[in-house]
């Protein structure tokens, strides 16, 4: 278990969500490839739950969530 | 804000406010009115992602759309856009292009506002391959008028209009416009981002008429006549029951719900474009004298 805890990959990009843009359709948990968002227990203005970053450990900053959004609230970006 | 100044900023300190997409599209107009669920906004980002790997100046790009759903597209992007009115959105099109031959023109429009309104338009700016690209988003019925049965609603489907299901064959898009001439033509569902937006920028990087067809689900008005409970779903449907084919023909990217759904590129050849095939004549005609227009 140590070594695998050694081993354990560095976030190399994450994600940022515009809470109150979202509508809840749930593509980015869906499609995202790693499954490293959920939705969230907050509310936003409309009544949606918008997702989050449950494991911001294992991100990739792909911006495949990005590219799925119908309403431009999230996006990834890889670290610099 | 300058490109430099978003790449010297660390990750951590930057907001979510400054979502890369934002300076093509008009902010102060979202949240758009499209259902949550339905793919046009997935398409859309798809399409800036694509232009911005084209690295096409957004100075000389118009975009021009007509009525329905994805109409609206033209609104809610910061370019030079047009929403005219039903089914002219390729006419519209063309002028933009004769009139200003260094424009890229993109029509952006909907299934029922390209093909069952103004099909005509459609095959004859095939025909003469003006050099406008076509982007359809196809969400199989009439979303802003109540979800009626339109020349592409598969067989079986019920819609409104269609309590039964529909008993209509079917159009075929991609063989339509491979029929008529056009010089690239693609289908891609909403699901299929990657690809998507790959195809967009090759389509965009080409010169003639360019036409690529997108599914994309409709949860309000086909999702819910049809057991599909969300958008999501259907989304899920594309992605299971679409394959995608290297080299496919058009003829047979027939669409039933029911079977496996063909993808892809069919066609990406090269034609003489109108303006071509327009100076070339009379070139012929009148002699050295003639000045050909739109070129550099």
């Amino acid at each position: 278990m140590e070594t695998k805890e050694k081993k354990k990959r560095k976030a190399k990009g994450t994600v940022y969500i515009k809470d109150e843009l979202c509508k809840g359709c749930g593509f980015c948990i869906e499609f995202c490839p790693l499954h490293i968002l959920a939705f969230s227990e907050k509310f936003n203005a409309k009544g949606y739950h918008p997702p989050e970053l449950i494991d911001d450990d294992r991100c990739s900053g792909c911006d495949i969530c990005g590219m799925y959004c119908p309403d431009f609230a999230i996006f990834g970006e890889k670290f610099k | 804000m300058g490109k430099t100044d978003t790449l010297n900023k660390t990750a951590e300190v930057r907001t979510p406010a400054e979502n890369p997409v934002d300076k093509y599209l008009r902010m102060d107009r979202m949240p758009h009115i499209w259902c949550p669920g339905c793919g046009i906004g997935s398409t859309v980002n798809c399409f800036v992602r694509a232009v911005e790997d084209a690295m096409i100046d957004i100075k000389k790009l118009a975009i021009v759309s007509g009525i329905g759903c994805t109409g609206r597209v033209a609104g809610y992007m910061n370019l030079d856009s047009f929403h005219t009115t039903h089914g002219r959105a390729i006419p519209m099109a063309t002028g933009v292009k004769l009139a200003n031959p260094e424009m890229n023109v993109v029509v952006y429009s909907g299934d029922g506002d390209l093909f069952a309104i103004g099909g005509n338009h459609f095959i004859h700016a095939a025909r003469r391959n003006l050099d406008i690209k076509i982007i359809c988003v196809n969400n199989f019925t009439y979303g802003m008028t109540g979800g009626q049965v339109t020349p592409t609603t598969p067989q079986g489907i019920i819609a409104s209009t269609m309590p039964y299901g529909n008993f209509e064959h079917t159009f075929n898009l991609p063989f339509l416009a491979e029929s008529c001439g056009a010089v690239y033509v693609a289908r891609w569902t909403a699901a299929h981002v990657k690809q998507l937006t790959k195809s967009m920028k090759e389509m965009m990087s080409k010169k003639g008429f360019g036409f690529i067809e997108i599914f994309s689900p409709c949860p309000t008005l086909f999702g819910r006549r049809n057991k599909i409970a969300d958008g999501l779903e259907h989304m899920i449907q594309f992605k299971d029951k679409c394959k995608i084919k290297k080299g496919a023909s058009a003829k047979e990217a027939t669409f039933d719900p029911d079977n496996e759904i063909v993808l892809g590129t069919f066609v990406n050849t090269e034609r003489k474009t109108f303006m071509e095939s327009m100076n070339d004549r009379y070139e012929k005609v009148f002699g050295p004298k003639y000045v050909r227009y739109g070129e550099e």
